[in-house]
């Protein structure tokens, strides 16, 4: 071939594209070269390299629900609109009766995975939280619990007066599979601070991931990006997971959550834009070598940059969903549901192949 | 392995190698060419290529207009399978504006800077061909500095027959009363085949182009479309775009292409809604076989916001405008709201690294958007 396109277009991204094509690590100023250019196609066929070295053609996805069980919570945390105090207009609380009914109420056909996180709530102890494993366990053998995020089993443990080594064992033979990746927001402590102070820290949150890993147990992990945190701040939450799963390899896929800015307590806040999200998730599969998946969260998202995001680094779209509240209450556009079919379609259209997986990534179904 | 190399190795779909190679000559691409443009999955390299050309034309502007939709009535005596807008008189929900009520509509935004008023609807079967240029007249009088941009080549055409003239004397009158620019609208699928399976009753393919030339030839700028995502194939889209590129030869009229994704809900026609990877492939595939047009445009309610951002690096260069109020992609399912305000649409289009510029209908320059607002 006499010429080529030459697609880098952005110079100061060739020394990080020599990186990525020799397998070399990429370091905290690679990440931010990367977030500061705007040659988006360009990181487009880096993350799609080191994505097809890694899955392949394959696109997974799942067959799940959500459930959440209820709004009411402690914390305070500023970029949040789901959350309401017990007295609230809007307040909900699930009894365990009421979620069995509400999984019976749903077509369980062919769901492999219930997702199920909420609100700190006040006067919910240990052994309610450890029953509705349990409950759903016992009713549902065959659907895997993902459940409860690190913050959420940190309020567990302390209800229970456990550490949290304990109430993870405890909740993994109570029927617990995985975690989800939630509470991760930005690391960076400065930034923490002025979002959600009364959080856990990020030491806390990857402590709590690393001793899940150690009990067998898999978690994903997050990001929320688009508020107030710099580049800086993205590539060192990014650096610190990486960090993480060097220690424990237990982390199975991450998820870049984009922050949406309705009915929240930051202000002047707007939407994220599609460019800045596919940069992040381009970016994310760059940094992240020893992450085997990159997910991209339709719900957050939207349909169509979660299908495009196929090509920037992406090889999981999450799952069905079915009934999603938290990113609806802070304006959400996506919907709450997505039909398997639809899910398939993307995929294929995309020139992908579409895999059905369960939580833990096992194989259900290749289309 | 050199870098080189490894590059090589992205582009997966060695016929887009070949496409760029006459690219970069300026050659013409031709139908076979189009062909592969939109059976390729490697769509990254297509829109480095559609990139490629876009920048040639433009540079790094993207353009946007502040503008109003008005849709004077849903009434309809069409009865086109994609359409979930059209109503027949006594529907339930079927309107009709006075002149008055239209003027009002405009008025509203006159004040805030819009630069164009864009309007287009239904096929009435009451109103007169004098109604029709009363509208335009008025429009014209109570805002002489706003661009009307008004009535598709189909509602032209209607003109023509309600009037009992010619083309180009319903054009004369419009001009006179005060028409600024004829909008992209009825363009459909331009294959007979497909045509007749969706809308028997619309106008031709050759007359959409024939009231296009004929309005170009008297100074008017046009705009062209296509719908897409519906029953047509690969083959009809690339007809489709060759005949635009024609027609462009003759006249050199048409400013922008758009491409209108399919919208199901509600139509006789139903069916499935575009994905994001179809639509900026139509995109892109656009910027690269409408050589002759200068510019393409992402309308963001049929596209989203952010398809319409993500298009930019599709060889889109225009995400048309603020828009206000529109009704006919929403009847069928446009979840993208009507309103996009400048503030938004000049981030999108600054996050993205570009510069964004606001023009009129006619793509006279405004202002340019540089640094920090």
């Amino acid at each position: 071939m006499e010429r080529e396109i030459n697609f880098i277009k952005d110079k100061r991204l060739i020394p990080v594209a020599e990186k990525v094509f020799s397998g070399e690590r990429l370091d905290f100023e690679d990440g931010l070269i990367l977030f500061e250019s705007g040659d988006l196609l360009s990181i487009g066929y880096l993350a799609s390299f080191v994505n097809e070295k890694k899955n392949e053609n394959k696109v997974y996805f799942n067959v799940n629900v959500h459930i959440t069980p209820t709004n009411i919570c402690i914390g305070t945390c500023k970029f949040c609109a789901f959350r309401k105090n017990k007295d609230d207009e809007g307040a909900y609380e699930l009894t365990i009766e009421k979620i069995i009914e509400k999984l019976d109420s749903l077509n369980l056909d062919g769901v492999t995975e219930v997702h199920i996180v909420g609100g700190l709530h006040p006067d919910w102890g240990y052994e309610y939280y450890l029953e509705m494993v349990k409950r759903i366990k016992e009713e549902y053998p065959f659907i895997q619990i993902k459940a409860f995020t690190a913050e959420e089993i940190k309020h567990i443990a302390e209800r229970g007066e456990k550490s949290i080594e304990e109430t993870l064992k405890e909740f993994k033979e109570a029927g617990l599979s995985s975690m989800p990746g939630g509470g991760g927001e930005i690391f960076n402590p400065e930034v923490r601070d002025k979002l959600c102070p009364e959080k856990i820290s990020a030491e806390e949150y990857l402590d709590i991931h690393k001793t899940a890993h150690r009990l067998g147990i898999k978690t994903n992990a997050t990001m929320l990006f688009g508020h107030v945190e710099s580049y800086r701040d993205r590539v060192e939450h990014l650096l610190m997971l990486r960090e993480t799963q060097d220690e424990t390899g237990g982390f199975q896929a991450f998820i870049p959550l984009a922050f949406h800015p309705i009915n929240t307590k930051i202000e002047g806040a707007d939407y994220t834009t599609a460019v800045d999200e596919m940069k992040t998730l381009a970016i994310s599969r760059l940094l992240l070598d020893n992450f085997d998946h990159i997910k991209a969260y339709w719900i957050m998202l939207g349909e169509k940059v979660a299908q495009l995001s196929l090509f920037y680094g992406v090889d999981d779209l999450d799952g069905t969903v079915v009934e999603e509240e938290i990113t609806q209450a802070a304006g959400a556009k996506a919907g709450k549901y997505m039909p398997k079919e639809r899910l398939i379609r993307l995929i294929k259209e995309a020139g992908k192949i579409p895999v059905e997986r369960d939580a833990l990534y096992n194989v259900v179904k290749i289309y | 392995m050199s870098l080189r190399e490894d590059i090589e190795r992205f582009a997966e779909d060695r016929a887009l190698l070949k496409i760029y190679e006459k690219i970069e000559d300026g050659r013409r691409l031709d139908f076979e060419d189009g062909i592969k443009l939109f059976e390729t999955t490697d769509i990254l390299t297509l829109g480095r290529l559609a990139s490629f050309v876009n920048e040639k034309k433009n540079g790094k502007l993207v353009y946007f207009v502040v503008n109003r939709h008005i849709n004077p009535t849903n009434i309809c005596i069409g009865n086109c399978k994609f359409c979930a807008f059209r109503k027949s008189k006594g529907d339930e929900g079927a309107y009709e504006l006075t002149i008055e009520e239209i003027l009002k509509k405009a008025g509203e935004y006159v004040d805030k800077g819009i630069t164009e008023i864009h309007l287009v609807g239904g096929l009435h079967p009451d109103w007169s061909y004098d109604y029709y240029l009363q509208m335009i007249k008025e429009l014209h009088e109570a805002y002489p500095d706003v661009n009307i941009q008004a009535f598709t080549a189909e509602e032209i055409d209607y003109l023509s027959r309600i009037g009992r003239k010619e083309i180009e004397e319903v054009i004369i009158d419009l001009v006179k009363a005060g028409l600024g620019s004829i909008p992209a609208g009825g363009a459909e699928i331009f294959n007979t085949k497909v045509r007749n399976s969706l809308c028997p009753e619309k106008l031709t393919a050759q007359r959409y182009l024939e009231v296009h030339k004929t309005a170009h030839r008297f100074g008017l700028k046009s705009n062209a479309s296509i719908l897409y995502g519906h029953v047509e194939s690969y083959r009809d889209r690339v007809e489709h775009l060759l005949m635009l590129r024609e027609a462009q030869d003759e006249t050199g009229g048409f400013q922008a292409f758009l491409s209108f994704a399919y919208h199901p809900e509600n139509t006789a026609l139903g069916g499935k809604k575009t994905t994001g990877f179809d639509d900026l492939k139509m995109l892109a595939a656009a910027r690269l076989l409408l050589d002759n047009f200068p510019h393409i445009r992402a309308f963001w309610i049929m596209l989203g916001e952010k398809l319409a951002q993500t298009s930019l690096f599709f060889g889109v260069d225009d995400l048309d405008g603020t828009v206000v109020e529109e009704e006919i992609t929403r009847c069928a399912g446009a979840d993208t709201g009507s309103y996009m305000p400048k503030s938004r649409l000049i981030k999108l289009i600054k996050e993205a690294g570009k510069i964004p510029v606001e023009r009129d209908s006619v793509y006279n320059v405004v202002n340019v958007y540089y640094g920090e607002e």
